[in-house]
C-alpha cells in the first residue's frame, strides 16, 4: 500500500474523525489519500490556528486532536500552537510534510528542521526516515500523546517516505522500554495522605488541569464532600468541581477571588491534585501556604518538588489515586474553618461597579453566563481571559478552554473552532479582546466555509488591556505601545467581509438582546462590545507578592 | 556538588541532541558527557557529570526520565569506579626526556607516541589523578590535550 494511504488508514484506526490543517508540496501525497477518506479535513487559514483548533478539540472532547501542515513555513507556523499544547498538557498529534530524505540537510526549498525546532516543545517527536517504521511511529505518537501526562507529538514525514510502498500492518501495541507512566498511587503514601487529612483542621484541595485530563471530576467531588474540604482550582483546573457547588471557591492566584486566595493561604493542609504550582497560581513561592503541609498528587514525577516543597508526594493518575484516597478518609466537621471561609466569601465577593451608560466587560460575561450557562467558553489571553474565568461559572472542566501556561493571544478563537467541531450542537463562545482577536481573525473564513457557528464576544477597550493595567499600576501610567487605534476599523465590517455575522454593541441595555440574537443564529457571529476602556481586573496579587497580599479595588 | 549520572538510552538518532537540549533548556550545567555503546547494541550509555544542589540533581534525573528514549537513570556519585582517559602531547627536550618518562611511570601512564620534540602520553584514572598529572606536565609545555568525559560503574553487585 502507498504509505500516504497507510497513514490515513492508520488515522482512521486511531478513531480520528477530524483533522485541521493546510496542504502543501511536501505533504500533498497524504492529502491525496485523505481525499478518499471518511475523515473530515478542516482547511484553516493559518497553521497556527490548525494546531490551536486541534488543541481546543482535544480539550473539549478528550480525544486526541490532529493537525497537518506542510514542510518549511507550514511546519514553523505550528510552533506556537505546539508550545501552547505542551504547556497545558494537551494531547495532539501534529503531522508535517518534509522534503525528501535525500534533500534533508541541503537547505532545500521549504526545508526546515522541524524535529530540531520542536524538540523542547513536544512530549516527543519523530522524523520518519524509513517507511517500514512509519506505522509503528504513528501508533507510538498516538499512544504517547494521550497517555501519562498528555502532550503534543510531532511526526515529520519526508515526501519520499509518503510515496513508498509498504505493507499495511498496523501494530496493536507498541513496546517503549523508556515509557511506563505510573498510574497507581503508592498505597503507603495514600495512607499517609489520609492521615494528614484526618489531622487537618483547615484542609483545602487545589485542583489543576490534571482533573480534566484524567476525567476525575466525580472522584474529586466525592473526596471534597467526604472530608469535607473547600476546593480552589488553578486556571486550568477551572470546573474541576461545579463552580456553583458550596465547597467550590473558584480559581486562585493572580486574579483569583480574595476568599479563594485567603483560604489557600490560611489552610493547614493543601491537597494538590494534577497541578504544577505555576507562579501565577502560587504567588511568591516562598510564602505559598505558609501554615500548610502539602500533599501533591500528579502523574508526572518531575512536577513533584519542582516548585514547592511537598510533604506527601503521590505519583499516579488523579482518578485512580482519588478513588483510593477517598476510601481512607472519614467525614469530620470543621465548623470554625467553614465559618471563617464562608465569612471571607461573604465579605469579599467578586464585584465591579455597574454603570448605566458604559458597558462593563464583566457585565458582558455575566450576561453570556445568564443566557447560556451550558456554553463551552474559550478565551484569548489577558483581561478578557481573567474576567471570563471570574464571572463565567462552569459545571465541568471541559467547558472552559483557555491558554494557561503559554498565555497565547490568538488561541481562543481557533480553539473555539475546534471545540465547536467536536460538539456541533453546543453553543461555543470565544471571549476575546480587541488585541488578541486580530491575531487569528483570518479563521472567520474557515468558520464561514465549514459553517462552524462560533460566537465571538470581543471586549473592545482599544487597548492591550492587561499590559495597560500593569502600566497603570506599576509604571506610572506610561502607556507604552498599548493603545490600539482604530480610525476606520470596524470589527463588524471585518466579520461581514468574511461572510460572518457582525454586530456592534455600544450600550449596556443592548448587550442582552445582541447576545440573544447571536445565540439564535446558526452561523459564526462576532459581536464587538465597546466596553469601558480603563476597567481593571481585580482582585490582583501583584507580581512577586504572596497570595494574602491580594489587592482589591475600593468599591 | 558534582554528581555522576549514568543514563541508558535507546540507540537512536537524535537521542544525544534531546539530552543536551534538555540540559540547556532547563539551565543544568554539564561538566562532562561521555557516550558509548553497551553490552546491547540497541542501548547506549551516557555518563553525565553535572553540578548542582540536591534539588537540581533530583530535577535533572526526573527530567531525563521523562524523555521517551531514556530507559534508565542512575546516580553513580557514590561507591563507584570512575575513569577518565586523557591524551597529552608534551614538549620533550633531551635533558627532560628521562624525567618525563619517570613521572609517567609513577602515574602508570603510557607513552604512545615518540618524536624528537614531543611525546603523546596516555593516562587513565579518576579525575584527580589526571589533573595532578596534567599539572606536572605543564612545566614541560603541553602542546595539546584531549580528555574523554568520565565513565563510571557501580562497585559490587549493583548494576545500572
Amino acid at each position: 500500500m502507498r504509505a500516504a494511504n497507510a497513514i490515513v488508514k492508520a488515522l482512521e484506526l486511531e478513531g480520528v474523525e477530524h483533522i485541521f490543517g493546510i496542504p502543501g508540496g511536501a505533504i500533498i501525497e497524504v492529502y491525496d489519500a485523505l481525499f478518499d477518506s471518511e475523515i473530515t479535513h478542516i482547511l484553516t487559514r493559518h497553521e497556527q490556528a490548525a494546531v490551536h483548533a486541534a488543541d481546543g478539540y482535544a480539550r473539549a472532547s478528550g480525544k486526541t486532536g490532529v493537525a497537518f501542515a506542510t514542510s518549511g513555513p507550514g511546519a514553523t507556523n505550528t510552533v506556537t500552537g505546539i508550545t501552547n499544547a505542551y504547556m497545558d498538557s494537551s494531547p495532539i498529534v501534529v503531522m508535517t510534510g518534509q522534503v525528501p530524505t535525500a534533500l534533508i540537510g541541503n537547505d532545500a526549498f521549504q526545508e526546515a528542521d522541524i524535529t530540531g525546532i520542536t524538540m523542547p516543545i513536544t512530549k516527543h517527536n519523530y522524523l520518519v526516515t524509513d517507511a517500514n517504521k512509519l506505522l509503528e511511529t504513528i501508533k507510538e505518537a498516538f499512544t504517547i500523546a494521550s497517555t501519562g501526562r498528555p502532550g503534543p507529538v510531532l511526526v515529520d514525514l519526508p515526501k519520499d517516505v509518503t510515496i513508498a510502498d509498504i505493507e499495511f500492518d498496523y501494530p496493536e501495541k507498541i513496546e517503549l522500554p523508556g515509557y511506563k507512566p505510573k498510574v497507581f498511587g503508592h498505597p503507603r503514601q495514600i495512607k499517609r495522605a489520609s492521615e494528614l487529612i484526618m489531622e487537618s483542621e483547615r484542609p483545602v484541595i487545589l485542583a489543576g488541569g490534571g482533573i480534566r485530563l484524567s476525567n476525575a471530576q466525580k472522584e474529586l467531588l466525592r473526596l471534597a464532600e467526604s472530608i469535607p474540604a473547600f476546593v480552589v482550582t488553578t486556571l486550568m483546573g477551572k470546573g474541576a468541581i461545579p463552580e456553583t457547588h458550596p465547597l467550590c471557591l473558584g480559581f486562585v492566584g493572580m486574579h483569583g477571588s480574595k476568599y479563594a486566595n485567603y483560604a489557600l493561604h490560611e489552610s493547614d493542609l493543601v491537597i494538590a491534585v494534577g497541578c504544577r504550582f505555576s507562579d501565577r497560581t502560587t504567588g511568591r513561592v516562598s510564602d505559598f501556604a505558609p501554615y500548610a503541609k502539602i500533599i501533591h498528587i500528579d502523574i508526572d514525577p518531575a512536577e513533584i518538588g519542582k516548585n514547592v516543597r511537598v510533604d506527601v508526594p503521590i505519583v499516579g493518575d488523579a482518578k485512580l489515586v482519588l478513588k483510593e484516597l477517598v476510601n481512607h478518609v472519614k467525614y469530620k466537621q470543621r465548623k470554625e474553618w467553614e465559618d471563617k471561609v464562608n465569612g471571607w466569601r461573604k465579605a469579599y465577593p467578586l464585584r465591579y461597579i455597574k454603570e448605566k451608560d458604559k458597558i462593563k466587560p464583566q457585565f458582558v460575561i455575566e450576561k453570556v453566563y445568564e443566557l447560556c450557562p451550558d456554553a463551552i467558553v474559550t478565551t484569548e489571553v489577558g483581561q478578557n481571559q481573567m474576567w471570563a474565568a471570574q464571572y463565567f461559572k462552569v459545571k465541568h472542566p471541559r467547558q472552559f478552554i483557555s491558554s494557561g501556561g503559554l498565555g497565547t493571544m490568538g488561541f481562543g478563537f481557533p480553539a473555539a473552532m475546534g471545540a465547536q467541531t467536536a460538539f456541533p450542537e453546543k453553543t461555543v463562545v470565544d471571549i476575546a479582546g480587541d488585541g488578541s482577536i486580530l491575531m487569528n481573525i483570518q479563521e472567520l473564513a474557515t468558520c464561514v466555509d465549514y459553517s462552524i457557528p462560533v460566537k465571538i464576544c470581543v471586549l473592545n477597550n482599544a487597548y492591550l488591556g492587561m499590559v495597560r493595567q500593569w502600566q497603570e499600576m506599576f509604571y506610572n501610567e506610561r502607556y507604552s505601545a498599548t493603545r490600539l487605534r482604530y480610525e476606520g476599523l470596524s470589527f463588524e465590517k471585518i466579520a461581514r467581509g468574511f461572510g460572518a455575522v457582525g454586530m456592534t454593541v455600544e450600550k449596556p441595555n443592548e448587550v442582552e438582546d445582541a447576545l440573544k440574537e447571536a445565540f439564535e443564529i446558526d452561523a459564526p457571529v462576532l459581536i464587538d462590545f465597546w466596553v469601558e476602556k480603563l476597567e481593571n481586573v481585580y482582585p490582583m496579587v501583584p507580581p512577586g507578592a504572596a497570595l494574602n497580599e491580594v489587592i482589591d479595588k475600593e468599591v | 556538588m558534582k554528581h555522576t549520572i549514568a543514563v541508558l538510552v535507546e540507540n537512536k538518532p537524535g537521542v544525544l541532541a534531546r539530552v543536551s537540549s534538555l540540559f540547556r533548556r532547563r539551565g543544568f550545567n554539564i561538566e562532562s558527557l561521555a557516550v558509548g555503546t553497551t553490552e546491547r547494541e540497541d542501548i547506549s550509555r551516557m555518563t553525565i557529570v553535572v553540578s548542582g544542589d540536591e534539588k537540581t540533581i533530583e530535577q535533572v534525573m526526573k527530567q531525563l526520565n521523562k524523555l521517551i528514549e531514556v530507559i534508565k537513570v542512575s546516580d553513580l556519585t557514590y561507591n563507584s569506579v570512575e575513569r577518565e582517559l586523557a591524551l597529552i602531547k608534551v614538549n620533550v627536550t633531551p635533558e627532560k626526556r628521562s624525567e618525563i618518562i619517570e613521572i609517567a611511570n609513577i602515574f602508570r601512564a603510557r607513552i604512545v607516541d615518540v618524536s624528537r620534540e614531543s611525546f603523546i602520553i596516555e593516562i587513565t584514572g579518576d579525575e584527580d589523578k589526571i589533573n595532578a598529572f596534567i599539572d606536572l606536565m605543564r612545566q614541560y609545555g603541553i602542546k595539546e590535550l584531549s580528555r574523554t568525559g568520565k565513565i563510571s560503574m557501580a562497585r559490587g553487585r549493583r548494576t545500572v
